[in-house]
């Protein structure tokens, strides 16, 4: 590796200056710089993340009372709840710790000037706002009424015959290139331009997440591709892969989609792990506890998330010795997730910790999601999830492991790396309260819906019973405080972008090691046109 | 620069081939709701276009001193390896949704269940598809012959090597059209056989007609003394590509046309 590294044959690409920067255009439409196609796909998740978000305050809105009439048809209510779903996962939470992070500090922790194949990484990024543009037609139609998982017949030409659905298809086949593309390109930067001595168990925490991330990504996406294309037929060129009376299965979609499906949730979540890895090791200034633990415990997360996947399909008539496989193998997951959680408080402890806001969100991390991973084992169990399926219970732990851990650890990681990308301080004060705000404001939110799901509400209903008012006023008034908790965000990216304060090039102190604190902050437009040596 | 990697221009190629991806998708949808077929065509041609020109600039870049070191090179492999693996899992899906059917086959109204179903008569796997078979392997020796020849500096045996690859490749592509004409079962509404056997095989169809562009690109590189015995990349990742849509044929062949017969259709 580090032989190869330094056989440099011609040099002959001497048209980069290090400072030359291209005009607005070739810059920002025709990059090739892994800084400016970070930044895109930051600003593109905040864009899908807002309007998301909006879809949610609507959400909360409809359900604050009974017998509602915010959201005027049940069809509308299905598109609203479809579009939130496909805008969180594919155009926020995905664009932000993959093609956000993954594409800023790949390259700067391993020491590399930029990634592999920069012009693939820009087509990574424009494939998402045409998707984006599809998604809002699927949105605005009203015609995309399947829920984000898509399943036939729900979604098929009988009961969604309009072009809405399909511009929603087809906008995954777009996501899924991208992510695609995107994770390929990961691969081969990780593997092929780490700096000189950075051996794979050098790495840092947050490349390996990364790493494994892509992983899941190249072998999972392509499966859903295939099978949005079999429905996509279905619905238009008259094949029969889900319909019964032409001999095909419904259930067979669930199993293809789900295959992608949950390596998905890990793809959500495991760059997460990596940036609150960094946070937690730099704020309690020590190296992350068992570092070789934490790699594996998330190649194994990785390795057992591909065979887990019927866990969603406990009531779609799989057999009792299917069940029982899928709920071993399920709980197997929780062994290499408590490793994580265990060495993290493992790090803190003994540690000068200090909490700014960046830590801040990485200790609520660790809170929420450790409560969204232990009623993930609730709902692992099929004798108990036959009770629970397509209830509350279940949107109240997804939305703690993705909408409150993937989320924290994305704002954990802009605020601590917000000096570096921008150069700029964030205002302290501001980002705690935008933290304790968004702490309160979703807990209040999804805490009690683990009650209405105990006590049978199900899922995708624009109504309930008066029963389960109460809980639910509770819950919008959360959503009203995290949606609030938005604007602040909106407030403190403001203040630190018109900020006068500079960053020092390592503003965090002797906790933060990792390459990207030694550039500038922010970071020259090519970096490490001579290369580190890593010991 | 201290570095031996390769960092291109900005390009415009990405965000145009990415509206193309767009007017194609959306072109679909107006295609298959409206009967309007010129938003499909524009960004067919857009796409194609663009794929012109950016394999244009690679292999420019290829061909430009320092551009594609050492290290470059091994990247360009590792990017062809996850993008042959990707498409591995994309036949899976197809393969998944075959043998759904084949180990677990449902009611057709008549209330047998068998696979093929009973109103279906499949190909005889040893009449085309035998032949299309002995098509593709020969068609891998063909190409590993050009590959010798290239690594031992012989350009005819390279030349006509990838010559006879590529015209093996358009006879399985007219061979398999043949076949279509002449399904003893529809595409369209034509159940769950004719559903998988159309999409499985038309999509490997598809990747044979992208694997022979592929190995034209490469002929006119050959015949323009682009390729050297020691740096061939765009020739190895044609091959690869080559067989591998080779393997997935295979499995076609067996796993649907021979294990999947059931009442052949008379001739």
């Amino acid at each position: 590796m580090a032989a190869t590294t330094h056989d440099n044959a011609h040099g002959h690409d001497d048209h980069h200056d290090h400072d030359h920067k291209p005009g607005f255009v070739a810059r920002w439409l025709f990059s090739t710089n892994h800084k400016d196609i970070g930044t895109l796909y930051l600003i593109f998740a905040v864009i899908g993340g807002v309007v998301g978000g909006a879809l949610s305050m609507i959400m909360r809105a409809q359900l604050q009372f009974p017998n509602s009439h915010i959201v005027t048809s049940g069809q509308e209510w299905n598109t609203i709840v479809t579009s939130h779903g496909l805008l969180m996962i594919f155009f926020s939470v995905m664009p932000a710790l993959i093609g956000g992070f993954g594409n800023w500090f790949i390259p700067l922790m391993i020491g590399a000037p930029d990634m592999a194949f920069p012009r693939l990484n820009n087509i990574s990024f424009w494939l998402l706002p045409p998707a984006f543009v599809l998604i809002c037609i699927g949105l605005v139609m009203g015609e995309s009424g399947s829920g984000w998982t898509l399943y036939p017949p729900l979604s098929n030409s009988t009961y969604e015959s309009g072009m809405g659905m399909d511009c929603t298809l087809f906008a995954l086949h777009l996501a899924g290139a991208s992510s695609l593309l995107g994770s390929m390109n990961f691969i081969t930067t990780i593997f092929n331009m780490r700096a000189p001595g950075m051996t794979l168990h050098k790495m840092p925490l947050f490349i390996w997440a990364e790493l494994v991330t892509a992983f899941l990504l190249v072998l999972s996406v392509p499966v859903l591709a295939g099978a949005i294309t079999m429905l996509i037929c279905d619905r238009n060129f008259g094949t029969a892969f889900f319909d019964p009376t032409g001999g095909g299965d419904p259930v067979l979609f669930q199993h293809l989609f789900w295959f992608f499906g949950h390596p998905e949730v890990y793809i959500m979540i495991l760059p997460g792990f990596g940036i609150v890895s960094h946070v937690i090791s730099t704020f309690s200034r020590k190296p992350i506890f068992g570092y070789l633990g934490m790699v594996y415990a998330m190649v194994g997360i990785g390795v057992v998330g591909f065979v887990v996947w019927a866990h969603h399909m406990y009531l779609s008539g799989i057999d009792i010795d299917t069940r029982a496989y899928f709920m071993g193998a399920t709980m197997v997951i929780a062994v290499p997730t408590g490793i994580k959680i265990f060495s993290w408080i493992a790090t803190m402890w003994g540690g000068s910790i200090s909490f700014e806001t960046p830590m801040l969100w990485a200790v609520g991390f660790l809170f929420v999601f450790t409560l969204g991973g232990v009623t993930g084992v609730v709902c692992a169990n099929a004798g108990i999830d036959y009770m629970i399926h397509n209830t509350y219970y279940v949107i109240a732990h997804f939305h703690y492991v993705l909408s409150l851990g993937a989320v924290f650890s994305i704002f954990c990681g802009i605020y601590y790396w917000f000096g570096k990308m921008s150069g700029r301080q964030y205002p302290e004060f501001w980002g705690r309260v935008h933290f304790w705000m968004t702490f309160v404001g979703v807990n209040l939110t999804f805490f009690p819906q683990h009650f209405l799901g105990l006590s049978g509400m199900p899922r995708r209903y624009p109504d309930y019973p008066n029963a389960f008012a109460g809980w639910n006023y509770v819950s919008s008034i959360g959503a009203y405080i995290s949606g609030v908790a938005m604007l602040v965000f909106l407030y403190v990216c403001y203040r630190t972008l018109t900020s006068k304060e500079k960053v020092a090039d390592n503003p965090w102190g002797e906790g933060a090691t990792t390459l990207e604190w030694t550039q500038t902050s922010p970071p020259a437009f090519h970096t490490y046109l001579e290369l580190p040596r890593i010991k | 620069m201290k570095h031996p990697y390769h960092l291109p221009d900005p390009s415009p190629w990405p965000i145009i081939a990415s509206l193309g991806g767009f007017l194609i998708v959306f072109g679909i949808i107006l295609a298959a709701h409206y009967h309007s077929y010129l938003m499909l065509i524009a960004g067919t041609l857009l796409t194609l276009g663009t794929a012109f020109m950016w394999w244009r600039d690679v292999i420019k870049e290829a061909r430009t001193p320092g551009a594609h070191s050492a290290i470059v090179r091994l990247g360009l492999r590792y990017g062809m390896v996850l993008f042959i693996g990707s498409e591995v899992m994309f036949f899976s899906g197809f393969f998944w949704a075959y043998f759904n059917f084949l180990l677990y086959p449902e009611t057709q109204g008549n209330g047998m269940l068998v696979w093929p179903p009973s109103n279906i008569f499949t190909f005889d796997p040893f009449h085309l598809p035998l032949l299309n078979t002995m098509i593709l392997l020969l068609s891998g020796c063909t190409v590993t012959w050009a590959h010798h020849g290239l690594l031992e500096g012989d350009k005819k045996a390279l030349v006509n090597g990838l010559g006879i690859t590529i015209l093996l490749g358009l006879c399985f592509t007219g061979f398999q059209a043949v076949e279509y004409a002449h399904a003893p079962f529809k595409f369209w509404g034509g159940g769950v056989y004719s559903s998988v056997f159309f999409l499985a095989t038309g999509f490997h169809g598809f990747h044979v007609i992208v694997g022979t562009l592929f190995l034209i690109v490469c002929y006119f590189r050959a015949r323009a003394n682009h390729f050297t015995p020691a740096r061939h990349f765009g020739f190895e990742a044609a091959a690869w590509y080559w067989h591998f849509v080779d393997v997935v044929w295979l499995f076609l062949f067996i796993c649907i046309y021979w294990y999947g017969a059931g009442n052949i259709a008379a001739e």
